[in-house]
């Protein structure tokens, strides 16, 4: 429990040991980690050298599982259990994955549960699962290149992503075993790269075009504040879109139909990929596909033919950049630079037609496949306390707008997109019946009027109300959003105070009790015992809690508590100290809840003290 | 609980007014997310982030509620008359109403026209000057603030809620025709 870090501006916290962090760039198509070492951010390399992690997982036949460039090597002649662009999965329904219509070469299983699961030779599998397996790899290579356990995490997830994508994205660490110190938006985490590097000011854009994901965010940078004024994209479409559009053309021509062997199709994939990569250099490149019978099809390729088929993909992604500067209320000339980001942002026609968006050589100084792991990784050692925290701030935004279904089929929006976050808005709804004494609550997301077109993130039902005439209950829905963009849902009676509340988890989250059991899997997978894990899990945070309280009290305790009240969390401290000592991890759990409950009066009056003095601080500047 | 019984303009240190200066305004807000910003407080207990979060999101309702003209209005008006109503319902003003079907008049039509966008843009420009006026005028009833200036006010701001929601549709409506496979 480290209290609040109270330092002035300018100041840095307490000394303190260096924690661990790294920043992780969960990618579609490839998966980056990046870490601060002597002051200094840069991504890691495998035993190899490469830095890439190319996002896919194989399920071996041993039980084995291999991550990265082994299990794309695999992918075309093992397709059904190597996964690959599972982010385009992750946290969305079967339903969905049908309607994003680009026909995935894996075996769904219809379950009860709304969330996919894939059948492989290990058994099913959801992609939260297998974006774990990606995770794993890369914190143990960063924890082999610091040398020690990473005490946190951040995870970059693009800017559109909705909110049971970004919540299936933090179940992903939590089944890897990481602490997620924040999901940090993609492109804000390319600001950061860019903006820390060169103290830039003024107003920026950040085209995002990754792998299957597109985003585009306006930000105001501002004395280290990163202020996202606005964010769109679209969370289906990306550089593998190029391929898709190159490998239907080549199947007209070279006469392959949609259902062709998985092999054939997977390896026209990857041919339209590699073709698509060199035309980024040359401007022709030969093509020779091998149809299903095993007969050859041979042609050429021109960037121009290549560019006519891709130009009405990059002409959404431009109008997407046109909607958020409506949504800033900027015009794209008082935009002072863009930055590109992405691998598919290499393809000349994407830069062009950038530049020619906001009249200006678009950014790409830093590596684009790079850069955001190397911001999240800034944030992460920021996060971790091994920077002054004052030395930057990131403010974000929630993409898309929240609400709840009301009469007739229609979406009531309660939080707006492009809502700073945190962000909390209350609606007082009533009853239409007399005598109702349960409503029915649907959680939306989407910006569309129809509860059809929106997203579905949850329902649940508020019971209890005492029977009224129709129209005299006041029932009020808080929406919450943190700092994360995940959301939680109260309704409460506000005349009997009859309350029903959900953390949304909803239609195509997992429940933790699913995740609990794929934890004790994995572990048991990987030969560690559950029960020891947790013991030094808790152990750990008893320890960070005891420090940081003891911390605190060196700082200001003289100064907020009395004689009595500091002796009773002497006295408490010491009790948690001792019972940390011991082996019984539930007692632990409970000791460290039973301190933060004891000491509560004081964080409240610490953090009272932070506003005042952020109001004071600025008190003396007027006066100056 | 926190103590946050101070009201936005307070707790953004600004005076009680409606003319606001924005670059004070990004400056405070700023200078108080640096300090309660759940990210100070990554390695902190569930209490604290709870709390931080309180505080962030308080802050950040204020900022966003006086960075928007039209929130301000309604902000300020509630404020000063004490009613929370105060500047709900419609305007009264006929020729002020007659203009403004007028122009979703023109949205519904704009759909068919041969340049529809062109056609959104310029009620969009009819509409972002209509704002403007509005909100000049509304700076001088509020700097009166006798009951008679509140009272005026009041209708300025059922006018200007008119306008935002119809500038929010024509905007809409502009990125529908600009990428319809989004909608």
């Amino acid at each position: 429990m480290a209290l609040l870090q109270l330092a002035e501006p300018g100041q840095s916290a307490a000394p303190h040991q260096h924690r661990l962090a790294a920043g992780i760039d969960l990618g579609t198509t490839n998966s980056l980690v990046a870490t601060v070492r002597s002051g200094r951010a840069e991504t890691l390399p495998d035993e190899q050298g490469r830095h890439l992690l190319p996002s896919v997982v194989r399920y071996l036949e041993d039980g084995a599982i291999a991550v990265g460039e082994g299990a794309k090597a695999a992918a075309a002649d093992d397709p059904l259990n190597s996964i690959a662009s599972v982010k385009r999965l992750i946290g969305r329904g079967i339903g969905e994955i049908a309607a994003l219509g680009s026909r995935l070469p894996y075996e769904f299983v219809a379950v009860e549960s709304a969330v996919p699961r894939i059948r492989t030779r290990r058994g099913e599998v959801s992609p939260v699962e297998v974006s774990a397996e990606i995770l794993r790899v890369l914190a143990r290579r960063a924890e082999a290149a610091l040398g020690g356990e990473l005490a946190g995490v951040v995870i970059t997830v693009p800017a559109y992503f909705d909110e049971p994508q970004r919540q299936a994205t933090k179940d992903a660490a939590r089944l890897a075993g990481l602490k997620v110190f924040r999901l940090l938006s993609e492109p804000t985490a390319a600001a950061v790269a860019y903006g820390l590097d060169q103290g830039a000011e003024g107003l920026h854009a950040v085209y995002d075009l990754g792998g299957g994901t597109f985003d585009i965010s306006i930000l105001r940078l501002r004395r280290g504040v990163f202020e996202v004024l606005a964010s769109g994209g679209d969370s289906a479409l990306g550089g593998d879109d190029f391929d898709r559009a190159l490998a239907r053309w080549i199947m007209t021509l070279a006469g392959i139909e949609d259902d062709a062997d998985h092999r054939v199709l997977r390896r026209l994939m990857r041919d339209a990929c590699a073709a698509k990569e060199q035309l980024s250099a040359v401007e022709r490149v030969p093509l020779r596909i091998e149809r299903g019978d095993g007969t050859i099809w041979e042609s050429e390729l021109t960037r121009a033919t290549f560019e006519s088929l891709i130009d009405p993909l990059i002409a959404r992604t431009l109008a997407g950049c046109r909607r958020a500067l409506r949504d800033a209320g900027v015009r794209a000339a008082e935009v002072a630079d863009v930055v590109l980001v992405g691998g598919a942002t290499r393809v000349p026609l994407v830069r062009r037609r950038v530049a020619e968006l906001f009249a200006g050589e678009p950014l790409a100084g830093i590596d684009p496949e790079r850069v955001v792991a190397i911001g999240a990784a800034l944030q992460a050692d920021l996060l971790a306390g091994n920077r002054p925290a004052d030395e930057m701030l990131l403010l974000d935004v929630i993409p898309l707008s929240l609400g709840v279904e009301t009469m007739g089929g229609l979406v009531e929006r309660i939080i707006p997109r492009n809502s700073v976050i945190p962000a909390a808005r209350a609606q007082e709804f009533t009853t239409f019946k007399d005598g109702q004494t349960a409503m029915a609550i649907h959680v939306l997301q989407g910006e569309r009027d129809l509860v059809s077109d929106c997203r579905s993130l949850a329902r649940f039902d508020l019971r209890g109300i005492p029977p009224m005439v129709a129209g005299a209950a006041r029932i009020r829905i808080l929406f919450e959003v943190d700092a994360d963009g995940l959301l939680n849902v109260t309704a409460t009676e506000t005349r009997t105070g009859v309350r029903a509340e959900v953390s949304v988890k909803p239609s195509y989250g997992l429940t933790d009790g699913e995740i609990e059991t794929m934890l004790r899997d994995s572990l048991a997978h990987a030969g560690e015992d559950l029960a020891a894990r947790r013991l030094r899990e808790e152990q750990v945070e008893a320890r960070r809690s005891v420090e940081a309280l003891r911390a605190a009290l060196a700082r200001d305790g003289e100064a907020l508590l009395s004689a009595g009240e500091r002796a009773r969390l002497e006295a408490a401290l010491t009790e948690v100290g001792r019972i940390a000592a011991g082996a019984d991890a539930e007692a632990i759990r409970s000791a460290v809840a039973g301190l933060e409950q004891t000491c509560g009066f004081y964080v409240e009056r610490r953090m009272n003290r932070a506003i005042h003095d952020a109001m004071a601080g600025r008190r003396v500047e007027d006066f100056e | 609980m926190l103590d946050l019984s101070l009201n936005h303009f307070e707790l953004l240190g600004l005076p009680v007014a409606y003319q606001v200066d924005a670059e004070q305004l990004a400056e405070r807000y700023h200078e108080l997310q640096r300090r309660l910003h759940p990210d100070r407080f990554a390695g902190a207990s569930e209490r604290e982030r709870r709390l931080s979060v309180q505080a962030s999101t308080r802050i950040n309702e204020a900022y966003q509620t006086l960075g928007d003209p039209l929130r301000r209005a309604q902000y300020l008006l509630g404020l000063l008359t004490g009613e929370d109503s105060a500047g709900a319902g419609t305007s009264s003003d006929a020729a002020f109403l007659m203009e403004q079907m007028e122009l979703r008049e023109a949205l519904a039509a704009a759909r068919h026209r041969a340049d529809p966008l062109a056609e959104v843009d310029s009620v969009l420009d009819r509409l972002a000057g209509q704002s403007v006026g509005l909100i000049a005028a509304l700076d001088e009833r509020f700097a009166g603030a006798d009951r008679q200036d509140l009272e005026q006010a009041a209708e300025l701001v059922r006018k200007l809620q008119f306008v935002t929601k119809c500038r929010a549709e024509a905007e809409r409506l502009a990125a529908e025709l600009d990428d319809p496979a989004a909608f």
